[in-house]
């Protein structure tokens, strides 16, 4: 099945962007899912087609919560319900609480989740240091990762839409952040961007020490960073990956281009993630003299 | 990977059973049936399992792993004390010790036990929450028929020096696994095969370093306090007795309800993360699934 297949080696690229067997620029064939999708609606036809083949039995995705724009880990076991949580939200979803209970109360066997990269870094140690997740490391079969620069609490976001951009969250058709702002589109068809300047303030700290941008530790990864508007980046990086990505392919889910091919393509990916990267390893460096001959805990050093 | 395979393939070319690569031809697998009878016992190491104050939950989940744990006695360890399942009167030499339960200090026994495991044993692995940081055993205070007197238990690191901790109530069959297998790995394994054990142990090793209390606090204390805390929800997973929910994206502990077994602490991706060792988790998994074959 290797369509489209650009190397079949993984290709270990310097850190920034982890592992991968192949990255395209794609976005779902479906029109109904692109109509109501972020960028290519890559997490959505992905799981789609999980979902129908039987590779999963139900995906945990961030659902509508109990306000707008609140988002709430849901798990997903029809395309209906997979409908309903498509679009990014900008805020924080802890997906990874239900992993369990996903297996529990709702009796998955074979579990996909969707997440930020430390929530794929989550998984990941969960699989191999599973403290309390009795049985469930087998049972993860497909951990989609989306690009991540940082995240927001809800009331971050409340704060920027409502103070900021002076709209109700209510009142909001799509965020977005692309081409350095924060972008408020609302339902009538008002625009409101906001520099980034203004909302980095706002960022939630516990992502100032994150060293992963692309989530490297997915089995696919996409983001809308690298390709044209209502495309995205995927990245394909795990053997189980790469083996529903290529069934996906050959079952027509998805347009797909090379990633050579497009604009503003990898080299931007690459650049943002080195930004962050090394930023954010400057930012551990400092809290680790951040008091008088004290300092704060570095989470890569250990437990203590 | 290429570390991986490297460990792992060395492993099942030499006489030490090991690691298999997932497709063999029928002659390769009749092969190495023949071979597996013939393997000497002597590459065993040796484990006993000590039962302190618990409730015998542990060694269930060191059971649950069904066919893995006769695959793990079969090739791998040999149960050498453990009252349960091995008839041995007294705690005898043995490389590692899995330790169950907390010491309770007026049990003069209890007492000689846990320290005579120190002493016989190389390794001493403190499994599940009661013999890591006390867990629901913290609360006994005595009273109970038929040693009302019995009321003070402590962790097993409160009088013993302790190497690993399997924290969690009870700890899950696969971690119980996957730290057997790498104790076979560091104590019996090629120079390969020892690093990435050890490098897989560290964190578990640090912990049991870190100390003997645990409880949902520690998530605001050296988490959320910390700056580090970035609501991904595998504290709220892991919580046994669901004390965890989340609120504006950051754990709420319900204090009365923790059982301080340790699992959300350690369960966290910021209470340690060891990029030499996650990032490889499809290599790893594939090895210790391999080697449970």
């Amino acid at each position: 099945m290797p369509l489209m297949r650009h190397s079949n080696e993984v290709r270990e690229m310097a850190g920034e962007l982890g592992k991968y067997k192949l990255c395209v620029s794609a976005r779902s064939a479906d029109k109904a899912i692109l109509k109501k999708a972020q960028d290519g609606g890559i997490v959505t036809q992905l799981f789609k087609f999980a979902l129908e083949e039987g590779i999963i039995d139900g995906a945990i995705v961030a659902g509508p919560g109990d306000e707008p724009w609140r988002p709430r880990p849901f798990i997903a076991t029809t395309v209906e319900e997979l409908m309903s949580s498509s679009g990014t939200k900008y805020n924080i979803s802890p997906q990874v609480s239900w992993i369990k209970e996903a297996t529990r109360s709702y009796g998955l066997d074979k579990i996909g989740i969707v997440g930020t990269p430390c929530q794929m870094q989550a998984v990941r140690k969960g699989q191999l240091y599973p403290v309390g997740l009795r049985d469930v490391p087998d049972k993860i079969k497909l951990a989609i990762g989306i690009f991540c620069m940082e995240n927001f609490s809800y009331q971050s976001v409340k704060q920027l839409v409502e103070d900021h951009a002076a709209m109700k969250m209510e009142a909001v058709k799509k965020m977005e952040i692309g081409k350095g702002k924060f972008w408020v589109y609302g339902q009538r068809g008002q625009v409101v961007q906001l520099p980034l300047k203004v909302t980095h303030k706002y960022e939630q700290p516990g992502c100032h020490v994150c060293l992963d941008y692309v989530a490297n530790l997915a089995d696919v990864s996409t983001g809308s960073v690298g390709s044209p508007d209502g495309w995205s980046t995927v990245f394909v990086r795990t053997r189980n990956g790469d083996d529903i990505w290529s069934k996906a392919i050959a079952a027509g889910c998805f347009e797909t281009k090379p990633i050579e091919q497009v604009k503003p393509g990898l080299e931007l990916v690459t650049k943002l993630a080195t930004e962050k990267i090394t930023k954010n390893q400057k930012t551990v460096e400092e809290r680790a003299k951040f008091g008088v001959n004290k300092g704060l805990r570095n989470p890569y050093l250990g437990p203590k | 990977m290429g570390l991986l395979s490297r460990i792992f393939g060395t492993k099942s070319a030499s006489s030490e059973p090991k690691a298999k690569p997932a497709v063999k031809s029928d002659v390769e697998k009749k092969a190495e049936t023949i071979k597996k009878e013939e393997k000497p016992v002597a590459d065993k190491i040796t484990v006993g399992h000590v039962h302190m104050s618990g409730c015998t939950g542990c060694l269930v989940s060191l059971a649950d792993n069904y066919g893995g744990l006769l695959t793990i006695l079969d090739k791998y360890a040999d149960l050498v004390y453990g009252l349960t399942l091995a008839d041995v009167r007294h705690i005898p030499k043995m490389d590692v010790a899995l330790v169950e339960g907390s010491v309770c200090i007026q049990d003069k026994l209890s007492v000689h036990e846990i320290k005579e495991a120190r002493e016989k044993a190389a390794v001493v692995v403190a499994v599940g929450g009661c013999a890591c940081y006390g867990n629901i055993t913290r609360f006994g205070r005595g009273g109970q028929p038929n040693q009302p007197q019995h009321e003070s238990y402590l962790p097993i690191g409160d009088l013993i020096k302790v190497d690993v901790y399997i924290p969690g109530c009870a700890p899950t069959p696969q971690l119980i696994r996957n730290v057997c297998v790498m104790a076979y790995l560091l104590l019996k394994g090629n120079k390969d095969q020892q690093e990435l054990a050890k490098k897989y142990l560290t964190p578990l090793m640090q912990l049991a370093d870190r100390g003997t209390e645990a409880c949902g606090c520690d998530l605001m204390y050296d988490v959320v306090n910390q700056g580090l805390c970035m609501g991904c929800g595998s504290c709220a997973a892991a919580c046994p007795v669901r004390a965890i929910t989340h609120e504006y994206g950051k754990p709420n502990v319900n204090r009365e309800m923790c059982i301080k077994c340790g699992a959300c602490y350690a369960q966290c991706p910021r209470s340690f993360f060891n990029f030499d060792v996650i990032p490889e988790f499809e290599g790893i998994m594939d090895a210790i699934d391999a080697a449970l074959k």
